[in-house]
């Protein structure tokens, strides 16, 4: 997007998105749909708010934002999710 | 309204209450007190519609209208000396965010010593800040400068705020008659404000974010050029009050008997009605002595300021401020707008009237009078060296 | 995959691609704070990390409309957009302000306790992590008794902050604050619910949430959310709500003993040296049940 500066030191609302933070991390969170119950606590207790999910698709972080943080394989209660060391 | 003879705070407050201000938030102090308190009772007596907001502090008032601004409204505060340099730390903030605030400052000395008398050292300190700093000379000049400022604030060419300044005591305390406009007067010169950004659910913006060296320099030099090119901007509108209300305020820089001048006094805040009289005093001796006074000290008046004393024989500038361990401030702007310009003119500099000494036209008689222009720089009149400890 | 996110992937009022730490208490807890306000706001936020990790030009975080202006003058910038949506008769739409530890106990705490008396219908939200974390570990004036940051550190002469936590929510209801809440990652459900009181309630509100910091406080990214629940279990950080001055409800906890919170973080690590220290675990044990005494949380 195209910098533009403005008075007030005006920014877009959500242009954030365009940083893509998932180059922070070491560890990716793998889900394992197979015990995941779809209860959401990964998603309510993710700080980048990038997990995602349903009933049907069971949950997800979108790899693109996810910093590796390990908050989500800490809370699930099925201990469904594993935090892999990622080899870039 | 018609004529009134009226204390200068109450022309202040007249002229921030017909430019119909949707907030104010000013705390009082010595001796803008009558402002905020003839703006409160206007408001109690459901003369003024807005809302006024009595705040903890300078520094709180400061950020109540910086709100106000942001959530497109118009605000007004005033302030003076210690309240000023208090809130100094917000109004480089609103500088910095290009908001169209106005406030009146009743320039009054600087602690330490306390003195609650009048002199430019508050302003001084702010004229870094990006705000566009201009100077009433009388109480009719104090009214006539809200709409004006209100006007160049929110030109979307401008869009940064303004001060407008006079003497403490000397404007804010004394009485004068005063032409006082009818609102629908200057509702027609001055018209609702439309912000070019606001804080509002229906469209979000994010205001006042940080930025790193790669963009820091950039917003800094847009900020710093609409205040170079508001110098247009303040032209226009000031000519246009004169033309729509029938006499002057404003503008960048204004004369008197300066066309046939040898010596030119340059100054800016209320002394400048004083060094009129001096001068008819002085060309009664035979003395061809002019005044260009600076009304408006920032954006710094450059063109007018070298057209008006280029090939002058004696230019003497006077400064109801100093910076210590240096001098003059006025005066050295004065020198670099001369610096190597065609017909430089020999500047001398003075240092006067602090914490409000008086000044008498005897006095500016002695400074025409001493031989040698050019070589007395940053002097100051009538300390009392004997009071010092040797 | 990208069929699936665009289907699945719940907007917020907090964008990702914002710069906070991997695993963050404050972002977390600010994202579920601003969703349950909801977008018919308009927030001043305080410098502080909040704005820093959200703000960078020339990307923002923030759905709502935000302006951040100092420090220190989040309550006063709020006070005067509350003032301008007055003036302009648009009474439906809330005013927040925002601001960390620092931003409220310290250098605000003149500019807030104004705001609270002039009776603004704003909701102050203070996110607490303990320290001014933004500028590197420093301590503020809500830093717990006997913690180390690098302001009141740790050494062979000390022990760590010498004072305790300033009661921001007294200090609220000495304003006669009509709506004061405390509220934790321990229970997002209660910290909705009271979000939603806060912005319902007209005049000012405030709360006042326990933000762990992963890097601050030092303990693994993935901890954030047990720090926070144990912080709560051990009657450290009592989650209650006031309701005109009434106290109406306090989360019962399962009593822990404060060395299961402590031992976890590098910035208690020094207390468990000596038996000096262990004296001041003993002390922070016993302000742990003073509170679970005083709001009856067992």
């Amino acid at each position: 997007m195209k910098v533009v500066i403005r008075p007030g030191i005006l920014v877009e609302p959500g242009s954030s998105r365009e940083n893509k933070t998932g180059s922070w991390r070491n560890y990716y969170p793998k889900f394992d749909h197979g015990t995941c119950i779809a209860c959401g606590i990964c998603e309510t207790y993710c700080p980048e708010s990038i997990v995602f999910g349903d009933k049907e698709h069971k949950f997800d972080a979108d790899l693109d934002y996810c910093k590796g943080c390990g908050i989500c394989a800490q809370v699930c209660p099925k201990q469904c999710i594993e935090m892999v060391l990622e080899v870039r | 309204m018609g004529k009134m003879f009226v204390e200068g705070s109450m022309a202040v407050a007249l002229g921030a209450s017909l430019s119909r201000p949707d907030v104010i938030s000013a705390y009082p102090i010595t001796p803008q007190t009558h402002i905020v308190e003839d703006l409160a009772k206007f408001v109690a007596d459901g003369k003024l519609n807005c809302e006024f907001v009595n705040t903890e502090s300078e520094f709180g008032a400061a950020s109540v209208v910086l709100g106000a601004q942001a959530a497109g409204s118009r605000a007004y505060t005033a302030t003076t000396s210690q309240g000023l340099i208090l809130m100094s730390e917000v109004l480089f903030n609103v500088a910095g965010m290009r908001l169209p605030l106005v406030m009146c400052v009743a320039n009054r000395s600087l602690s330490a010593p306390l003195s609650i008398w009048t002199d430019h050292q508050d302003i001084v300190t702010l004229r870094d800040s990006g705000f566009i700093i201009m100077f009433a000379e009388d109480a009719q000049e104090a009214l006539d400068l809200h709409p004006i400022a209100y006007r160049i604030a929110e030109d979307k060419r401008v869009q940064l705020p303004v001060m407008i300044n006079i003497d403490g005591f000397l404007i804010t305390h004394t009485f004068e008659p005063v032409d006082v406009p009818d609102q629908a007067q200057v509702d027609k010169f001055l018209k609702p404000y439309v912000p070019f950004q606001a804080l509002d659910p229906k469209k979000p913006y994010t205001m006042g974010a940080f930025t790193e060296p790669a963009y820091h320099m950039d917003v800094r030099y847009a900020m710093h050029k609409a205040n170079l090119d508001s110098t247009t901007v303040i032209e226009e509108v000031c000519a246009q009050f004169e033309k729509d209300f029938g006499r002057k305020a404003g503008g960048l820089v204004d004369t008197y008997k300066i066309d046939d001048a040898e010596t030119v006094l340059v100054a800016m805040g209320s002394i400048t009605g004083l060094l009129e009289e001096a001068v008819d005093a002085m060309r009664e001796k035979g003395k061809k002595v002019g005044v260009l006074k600076i009304k408006t000290y920032r954006p710094f008046p450059f063109e007018q300021v070298r057209k008006h004393l280029a090939g002058r024989k004696q230019v003497i500038v006077l400064d109801r401020a100093m910076s210590a361990g240096f001098g003059e401030i006025l005066g050295g702007d004065i020198k670099t707008a001369l610096y190597g310009q065609t017909g430089q003119p020999p500047v001398d500099s003075y240092i006067y009237g602090l914490g409000g000494r008086d000044i008498f036209i005897p006095d500016i008689e002695e400074l025409v009078a001493k031989p040698n222009p050019g070589t007395h720089q940053s002097e100051w009149i009538g300390v009392k060296y004997d009071l010092l400890e040797d | 995959m990208q069929e699936l996110k665009d289907k699945l992937m719940k907007k917020h009022l907090l964008a990702p691609g914002h710069t906070a730490c991997a695993g963050c208490g404050e972002a977390l807890g600010m994202r579920m704070i601003i969703d349950a306000i909801g977008s018919n706001c308009i927030v001043a936020n305080a410098t502080g990390c909040s704005e820093i990790f959200t703000s960078k030009f020339p990307q923002s975080s923030w759905e709502v409309p935000w302006v951040h202006s100092l420090f220190e003058n989040a309550a006063g910038v709020a006070s005067g957009i509350e003032a301008a949506y007055k003036a302009k008769g648009r009474t439906d739409v809330k005013v927040v302000a925002i601001g960390g530890d620092g931003a409220t106990a310290d250098i605000g705490m003149g500019v807030i306790s104004g705001m609270f008396e002039r009776g603004h219908n704003i909701l102050y939200v203070c996110l607490d992590n303990e320290a001014y974390m933004n500028t590197g570990i420093q301590r503020s004036s809500l830093t717990p008794f006997k913690a180390s940051t690098t302001t009141s550190p740790s050494g062979t002469v000390s022990y760590g902050n010498p004072t305790r936590k300033k009661d921001l929510v007294a200090i609220a209801l000495a304003h006669r604050v009509g709506y004061v809440a405390s509220c934790s990652l321990a229970n997002p459900v209660d910290l909705k619910k009271k979000v939603e009181k806060a912005v319902a309630h007209v005049g000012p509100s405030f709360i006042h949430f326990h933000a762990p910091c992963p890097l601050g406080w030092a303990f693994e990214s993935d901890m954030t959310v047990e720090i926070a629940k144990l912080a709560v279990n051990t009657g450290l950080f009592p989650v209650v709500e006031y309701e005109n001055g009434e106290l109406v409800k306090v989360a019962k906890i399962k009593k822990v003993p404060v060395d299961k919170y402590l031992e976890l973080q590098k910035r208690f690590k020094h207390l468990f040296k000596s038996d000096e220290g262990k004296k001041f675990i003993a002390g922070i044990q016993e302000i742990a049940d003073a509170n679970i005494a005083k709001f009856g949380l067992e």
